[in-house]
Parts: C-alpha cells; sequence; structure tokens
C-alpha cells in the first residue's frame, strides 16, 4: 500500500473529517489553557472542574440548553461548594476537592441513567469523536474560538495573576477576576474536550500540553506556541492510530500526548538523559555555574 | 505639609481568635528609609498586607500617601517586593517580563505597552543595573538580583511606598551593600522604603529609623536607639544579634 493511504484513506470518510477537526480544536484550546494551569498548580482544579460538568451538562441537554450553559453553573458551583467546605470544617483542600467532584460527577452518572434520550449521554463520559455531528462541530469551533480569543486577549492579565497576585491586587487590578475568569474558561473548555476524550479524560489534555511545553522552554510566549502545536500533533497521531488499530479514539489522544511528555522529560534539552551526562561528563562546570546562581 | 507616605493609627487585625496587630500606629515620611524588626509571628506580614490593602481591618485605617488604600493601589503608589519563598522562580517570565508588570496598571484592558512603558521599564532596569541580564528567566540570577528585578518592578511601577519583606535573605554582602546604595538613592528620589528584616547587621547602615513590632509598636525611633539590646530583647526575649549569627 502506498504510505500516502495510510494519511489520505481516513479523510474519505465524512466521520473522520469531522472528528480530526473536531480533535485539533480541543487539543489546541486544551493546550492553551493548560500553560496556566499547570503554572498555577491548578491541575487538580482542572480534574475537578471538568468531572463536576456533568450533571450540568445532562441537565443542559434535558432542558434543551447549550451544554456550555450547564458546564459554568456546575463549574463555579464545584468550586464554591470545595471553597465552602475549606473553609467552614476542617477537612483540607485536597479532601474538599475529591468530595465535591466525585459527588457532582457521581449526580451526573444518575441523571445519565434516569434520562430517556435519543443519543447515548454516556458518551458524555468516554467521548465520542468518531459520532461527532455537524452541529457538534460547530460548537465546539464556536465555544473554542470564544476561549482561545478570550485566553490571548487576557493573557498578560493571566500571566500576572499566576506569578504574582498579591503584585495585581496592589496595582488596583483584581486577581478574584482573573480567577473566576480562567474558572469560566475551565468549564468551557471542558465542554469543548469532553466532545473527544469524554469528561473522564479532559483533565489529561488540560494538564498534559502545558506540561510539556514547560520542561521545554523558560518563555511564557514559546509555550504558547509549543504547547498547542504539540498537543493537536499528538491528537492526530492518536486520531490516525485509533483508525489503524480500531482502537479507542479518546485514549490513544491521551496516550499519544503522555509518550510526548515521557519522551520529552527523558531525551529533551532540559531531559533526565541531558542532565545526566550533563553532570557525569562536566561535574566542574556544573559546579561553577550552580555557585553563581547562588 | 505633604502627608505622610504611610500614616497608620489604631490598626487592629485579628485571625479568629488570635490578635495580629492590636492599635498600631505609625508615620512613615516621604524620603525616609525605616526598617520594621520583629520575631515571626509579630505581625510584619499582616502590617505590609494592611498596607497594600490585602487584609480588611478591625479597626483602625491607614492611609497612602493622603490615599486611603483603594485609591493608592488603583494609583500605584505602594509597590511590593516578596520575600523569596514567595515567588515561584522556575516560573516562565523574563527579568524584563516581570519589570514590565510593574506598569500593567497604568495599561489598557490588553495590557499592550507603548513606547513610554518600554523606555520606563529600561530605565528601571538600569537604575538596579540588571539591564544585560534583562532577558534572562528570572530564576537564573542570584539572590541579590532577584531582589534588585522586584525593586525595579517597583520603579518602574512609579511607587512611592517600597515594602520589602527580608531583602537581605539569601544574598550575599556584595549585594547587600549594592541594594542598601540603591534603596538609599530611593529614598533620596522621595520614595518611604519599609523593610521587613531579621537581618539587624544590615541595617544602621541603610535606615534611619526603626519600628520594634511585637503585635504593637514597642519603640519607632532612631535605628541605634532601636537596635540597643535592652530594646530587642523586649521584642525578641534574647539577643537576637546572637541569634541572627547562628541562624
Amino acid at each position: 500500500m502506498n504510505p500516502l493511504d495510510l494519511i489520505v484513506e481516513p479523510l474519505s470518510y465524512g466521520f473522520m473529517i469531522r472528528a480530526l477537526v473536531t480533535t485539533v480544536v480541543a487539543a489546541v484550546v486544551c493546550a492553551l489553557l493548560s500553560c496556566w494551569l499547570v503554572l498555577i498548580g491548578w491541575s487538580l482544579m482542572g480534574d475537578a472542574v471538568s468531572h463536576a460538568v456533568l450533571p450540568g451538562v445532562v441537565l443542559a441537554y434535558v432542558l434543551g440548553l447549550p451544554f456550555a450553559i450547564g458546564a459554568i453553573v456546575f463549574g463555579f458551583l464545584a468550586v464554591g461548594l470545595i471553597g465552602a467546605i475549606r473553609d467552614t470544617s476542617r477537612v483540607k483542600e485536597d479532601a474538599a476537592i475529591g468530595i465535591v467532584f466525585t459527588t457532582l460527577f457521581a449526580l451526573g452518572l444518575v441523571l445519565i441513567s434516569v434520562t430517556p434520550s435519543q443519543t447515548d449521554l454516556n458518551h458524555i463520559v468516554f467521548g465520542n469523536v468518531l459520532g461527532v455531528s455537524v452541529t457538534d462541530l460547530a460548537q465546539v469551533v464556536v465555544l473554542g474560538a470564544v476561549v482561545a480569543a478570550v485566553l490571548l486577549a487576557k493573557r498578560r492579565d493571566l500571566v500576572l495573576y499566576a506569578f504574582d497576585p498579591g503584585h495585581a491586587h496592589a496595582i488596583g487590578l483584581s486577581p478574584r477576576r482573573s480567577g473566576a475568569l480562567l474558572l469560566g474558561l475551565l468549564a468551557l473548555t471542558a465542554v469543548v474536550a469532553l466532545q473527544v476524550v469524554g469528561v473522564i479524560l479532559v483533565v489529561a489534555m488540560l494538564i498534559l500540553p502545558g506540561a510539556t511545553a514547560q520542561l521545554l522552554t523558560d518563555r511564557f510566549s514559546r509555550m504558547l506556541l509549543l504547547a498547542p502545536v504539540l498537543s493537536a500533533v499528538c491528537a492526530t497521531i492518536g486520531l490516525y492510530l485509533s483508525y489503524w488499530l480500531d482502537a479507542a479514539p479518546g485514549g490513544l489522544v491521551v496516550v499519544t500526548q503522555g509518550a510526548a511528555f515521557a519522551l520529552v522529560h527523558l531525551f529533551g534539552p532540559r531531559g533526565l538523559i541531558a542532565r545526566f551526562r550533563r553532570a557525569s561528563t562536566k561535574p566542574v562546570v556544573d559546579a561553577v555555574v550552580h555557585g553563581e546562581r547562588l | 505639609m505633604k502627608p505622610a507616605a504611610v500614616e497608620v493609627e489604631g490598626l487592629t487585625v485579628r485571625y479568629g481568635p488570635l490578635v495580629a496587630l492590636d492599635g498600631v500606629s505609625l508615620r512613615l515620611a516621604p524620603g525616609t528609609v525605616c526598617g520594621l524588626i520583629g520575631m515571626n509571628g509579630s505581625g510584619k506580614s499582616t502590617l505590609f498586607k494592611s498596607v497594600m490593602g490585602l487584609l480588611r481591618a478591625d479597626a483602625g485605617r491607614v492611609r497612602i500617601a493622603g490615599h486611603d488604600p483603594a485609591a493608592a493601589r488603583r494609583r500605584g503608589i505602594v509597590g511590593y517586593v516578596p520575600q523569596a519563598e514567595a515567588v515561584d522562580w522556575s516560573f516562565p517570565v523574563s527579568v524584563r517580563d516581570v519589570v514590565t508588570m510593574g506598569r500593567y496598571g497604568r495599561l489598557g484592558a490588553l495590557r499592550r505597552t507603548r513606547a513610554a512603558d518600554r523606555v520606563a521599564v529600561a530605565d528601571a532596569l538600569a537604575r538596579v543595573e540588571l539591564t544585560d541580564l534583562a532577558d534572562r528567566q528570572i530564576g537564573q540570577l542570584s539572590g541579590g538580583q532577584r531582589k534588585r528585578a522586584f525593586v525595579a518592578r517597583g520603579i518602574a511601577q512609579g511607587a512611592e511606598v517600597l515594602l520589602l519583606d527580608e531583602p537581605f535573605a539569601g544574598v550575599d554582602k556584595r549585594s547587600e551593600a549594592t541594594m542598601s546604595a540603591l534603596l538609599t538613592d530611593l529614598a533620596a528620589d522621595g520614595c518611604a522604603v519599609l523593610i521587613a528584616t531579621h537581618d539587624l547587621q544590615a541595617l544602621p547602615a541603610l535606615a534611619e529609623e526603626a519600628v520594634l513590632l511585637l503585635r504593637r509598636v514597642l519603640l519607632h525611633g532612631p535605628v541605634e536607639e532601636v537596635l540597643r539590646p535592652e530594646n530587642l530583647a523586649r521584642a525578641f526575649g534574647v539577643d537576637p544579634l546572637e541569634q541572627g549569627r547562628t541562624a
């Protein structure tokens, strides 16, 4: 078989083209957001919000509203509940996060089980990128464009919020507002990404690209370029693998992104192997560099 | 008469049952360098947070250059140099990025810099002698250089009050001298500088006055007087010069 066919053949199916566009859009938007999440230390929060939106999405389906509205309401509800439990009991924040998001996620599962529907709502949990309709695709593209535009327009404020919220406050800006903006965008992004990988794996797409890019550069502007490019490439490879191996697309997208992280962490310019080489071959130089830093 | 750079009157702050500050009053004139001395838990950071408007006081009031804290924040009057532990040094920002953040309060919603902002940032970098290192990632600087980068942020901001939290921790003697000269220079331009520190040896060369804090102001006077052992003993219970050498 012509190797080009490996790439072209899947695209002869309409569902594969829709799947590819959806996957790449979700991968890019998640990757942009992930740059901030990994720097602030909000990975667990990303996990929580992306799971907690499930009942909101199901209720939005029942009421005939856009998924995004349900997701935002439950995203903020989850964060509010986490804060309330942490502040009004002796339970620590990580436990509060665990309590809230698992309970809301379970509520979502219950709602799915009692909701009669034409489409299989379990697709929200596991993703169903091969079954994306033109309407789903349009929703993903519009939401993705909105999230990406807001993130890029407010990127300097969000970087300041991530780096030094105290300074933001001291010069009359509102770190609280930046945090709320980021949470809202997180809930919207969860809706975009759940089409591809489902609620369970959204958090992977929200952490891996930013974490990988963070290992490759110490410039935030380059992270904002590297993360989406890496994420889109991995997502495309994952989707093709799923076609040829006849295996779960959402799972393979995340596995590919995880493999990219592992490769960069091992073989990248600041990876474990490069560091080990430097440590074993140039101990004197390393000591000098280190001394200068102290 | 020009209003005091910082004026605190009867400030009381409680965290639940814990009293962090108990009726603190303090006046700091423009152009003075003042040391803020006290052990951990004496209320130094609470006082800083109150001046920055990060905390709601249970009683008393704070005025910054004649403004209430909210108005002072909008005008960017208060600059803050955080202690080293409070900063993520691996964060992917350059020295220039950090200094540019001092300008954000003056910029539009997208925080795009104009030529005047870039000049102000370049001037601030030159003043703290970090021009050559401006494009380094912030964590690649030495301890003293890191502190100076944050002072430069305050300069670019046009701060009239500069708060420094432990600026001499993890800083070698030469950087300490550079920092002292820089702060003295800023004070000569009319900036009020308040330094919370454990490093009492560095203070006399730098500050004219000092405040001894133990939830209340125990003493506010010339630095030589405040540093007398019998006065320090009231705030620390032991001779802190001795303690400072072993810590």
